[in-house]
């Protein structure tokens, strides 16, 4: 699994609520079968005019301010919907190290700690501000995951919550099945004790 | 102690606990579809590891499917391909596939239940957020990431952080016409689609106890639709006679030892759940959305809301986006606009129940001229149950196209798609900008609503729909 420690750079707000996966990674993109490659078709609908292919010049990330910009500061709900992990690929895919939103949905949430993105939940008020600052070019912000803080070229600097686990995971980037295999004795013996009844594909 | 449900089914799925870490549940059923699942087998391939469990791994073929003929090619070589990658990785690694020549294909979540693999008290889990419909039979499924389905196949076991408890209780009986959609649309509509977020929500009270499996999928289907990470509906006699006599149902002595197990499920009286939002559903009318967001719903006959309804500012910008983007004016009816397209199908109203719903109201009817209708079974046991009582005569002869088992319209991602600004009345779960077809519209409502708008070209109240 990807690691990550922490991030400076570019941040590019998206000021939108309930940014659902299927807008971070509509649905003709999901019938690739490797993981690579996503970035070029991130909020694909937003991102490109009816065509396809002709940039949409109002929507934010099409700012030539925001180009190569690694944190994304968003509204709460943030990658509602379908449990895609389409979505955080194509967000890290396309640049993004780092999140920051007031909530988001679970499985998302959950996805981006599988690949490397770090994803932050900061108080509604302090993301209005943050979307806010966003709006000037060259705006830069630091995501710290080893002392959990967030700051920024302007003098911000808060600190974030996150699981301990989740954060021990993702600093070194530990490949999760392998510490669940260093269980297998624990697997082994419930599956020993499980009801006959439970068969699941294989009719009695 | 009085426990919930949830806690029962939490509990005896603990295979380890360590401090400071999620506890590591194990998974009795793997529910596995096109999608979502090649990028997990590569990752066995890559790591050199096994499908722990191919006897408790279950695939088919749904998202991508045609569902046109099963004799036709498949024309979309990228979706032909993964749906080939499928069959690969099953025939590889030993587990069951139901593709698109199987008698046994269907939406995931439909053909579960059907098959008799769905069953109280089990954990359930798939690479689809709609997995929460299996909750219907008090089974915790929820859906999962591509990185947990290769987690689950290469260990049959998923680490989880303990999420928090909501009951919803709906009190009283449903009126007439009004059904478990519109229950769930009131909710979403009630608590947002973040709402239920970090939670597994248990439904209860009398209007569910009412309401038939099918009905009960139904709503357990969108609960991710209010954010929750699952739903649950306590099992009963009705719970056990769906499940008796299905194909993967245990029969016999196993069936008694079963039915004794999933008596011991439903919560204990006084046990707790960390919130409780109640509703009252003789105040349930038959929802629509009317935005882009699920929680955008109103009862059919209330007026399309205004930006200045939302307190927050970001609510009122996403409702001014949501109004652009649907071509709608706040303050309207939402009867008074016209559909361009009917869609009857999907994981959350494909079933048999929803299928005769929607015949019952067609049935010496026509579609509006103009209007494109298509009804696609949930499964191919669906498809064949509907025509042995001739209900596609009665959809084919009301002017809609009877079709093969899928997602399709749903989510589009097979060629049945909305084309830009065309709007839809659809019994589906997701009203998202461009879910249907890049610059569709849709509108979400309940199989009876979908038929009746069908008929009318627009939509229509259903209570008021036998006196026309």
């Amino acid at each position: 699994m990807e690691s990550f420690t922490k991030v400076t750079g570019l941040a590019a707000p998206l000021d939108r609520v309930n940014a659902d996966t299927d807008q971070i990674i509509p649905k003709q993109f999901l019938k690739r079968i490797e993981r690579t490659g996503f970035g070029q078709f991130l909020f694909f609908d937003w991102r490109y005019e009816a065509d396809g292919t002709t940039p949409n010049p109002e929507f934010e990330l099409n700012q030539p301010q925001y180009s190569g910009a690694v944190v994304l500061i968003t509204g709460k709900n943030f990658g509602c919907g379908s449990s895609r992990e389409h979505a955080p690929w194509a967000l890290a895919d396309y640049g993004f190290k780092a999140i920051l939103a007031p909530s988001y949905a679970d499985i998302f949430y959950n996805n981006c700690f599988k690949n490397g993105i770090l994803p932050v939940v900061l108080a509604e008020e302090t993301i209005a501000m943050l979307l806010e600052r966003g709006k000037t070019a060259g705006y830069t912000m630091t995501v710290d995951l080893e002392n959990q803080t967030v700051t920024d070229s302007e003098g911000f600097s808060q600190p974030f919550e996150v699981d301990p686990f989740r954060r021990h995971c993702l600093l070194n980037g530990l490949d999760d099945i392998g510490l669940t295999l260093q269980h297998e004795p624990d697997i082994t013996a419930y599956e020993s004790k499980r009801p006959l009844w439970k068969r699941g594909a294989v009719a009695a | 102690m009085p426990k919930t449900m949830f806690e029962k089914i939490w509990e005896a799925h603990v295979v380890r606990e360590t401090v400071g870490q999620p506890s590591l549940l194990y998974i009795d059923l793997h529910l596995v579809h096109e999608v979502t699942s090649p990028q997990a087998f590569e990752g066995l391939r890559l790591t050199g590891r096994k499908v722990r469990r191919p006897d408790l791994t279950v695939a088919t073929m749904d998202h991508n499917v045609p569902t046109t003929s099963r004799s036709l090619p498949i024309l979309d070589q990228i979706s032909k391909k993964q749906m080939e990658a499928l069959s690969d990785n099953c025939r590889e690694f030993g587990v069951t596939l139901y593709d698109i020549h199987s008698k046994r294909q269907g939406i995931v979540h439909v053909i579960g239940p059907e098959l008799g693999l769905t069953q109280p008290g089990l954990t359930i889990v798939c690479g689809d957020s709609h997995t929460s419909t299996h909750g219907a039979f008090g089974a915790l499924a929820f859906g999962i990431g591509t990185s947990e389905v290769e987690h689950v196949l290469a260990t049959q076991c998923l680490p989880q952080s303990l999420p928090k408890t909501m009951e919803i209780r709906v009190n009283g009986k449903l009126g007439e016409g009004v059904t478990a959609k519109d229950i769930i649309l009131a909710i979403i509509g009630k608590i947002g689609t973040d709402g239920a977020t970090g939670y597994v929500v248990e439904y209860t009270g009398e209007a569910i106890r009412a309401l038939s499996m099918e009905g009960r999928m139904t709503i357990c289907n969108m609960s991710i639709e209010a954010g929750a990470r699952a739903g649950l509906i306590a099992p009963d006699e009705k719970t056990f006679a769906y499940i008796q006599g299905k194909t993967f149902a245990p029969q016999h002595a196993e069936w008694d030892e079963a039915v004794a197990s999933w008596r011991q499920l439903p919560s204990d009286p006084g046990a707790k759940y960390d919130t409780l939002v109640e509703l009252n559903a003789a105040e349930i009318a038959p929802y629509v959305s009317w935005g882009t967001s699920p929680g955008m719903v109103i009862p059919i006959s209330g007026l399309i809301p205004s930006p200045d309804d939302y307190a927050d500012a970001a609510d009122r910008r996403a409702a001014e986006r949501a109004l652009e983007y649907m071509g709608l004016t706040a303050g309207v009816s939402i009867q008074t606009v016209a559909l361009d397209t009917v869609f009857i199908g999907s994981c959350t109203n494909g079933r048999i129940e929803d299928l005769r719903a929607a015949a019952g109201i067609l049935k010496g009817h026509h579609v509006r001229a103009g209007i494109r209708a298509l009804v696609v079974p949930g499964s191919v046991p669906v498809k064949l149950q509907a025509e042995a009582e001739g209900l596609d005569t009665i959809f084919k002869d009301a002017g809609f196209d009877w079709r093969e088992a899928g997602c399709s319209m749903c989510l589009g991602m097979n060629p049945d798609i909305l084309q830009p600004g065309e709007r839809c009345a659809s019994t589906s779960n997701r009203n998202f900008e461009g879910r249907q077809g890049k610059g569709g519209r849709t509108h979400l409502v309940s199989p009876q609503m979908a038929a009746a708008a069908s008929i009318a070209g627009h939509l229509v109240d259903i209570r008021e729909w036998d006196k026309n």
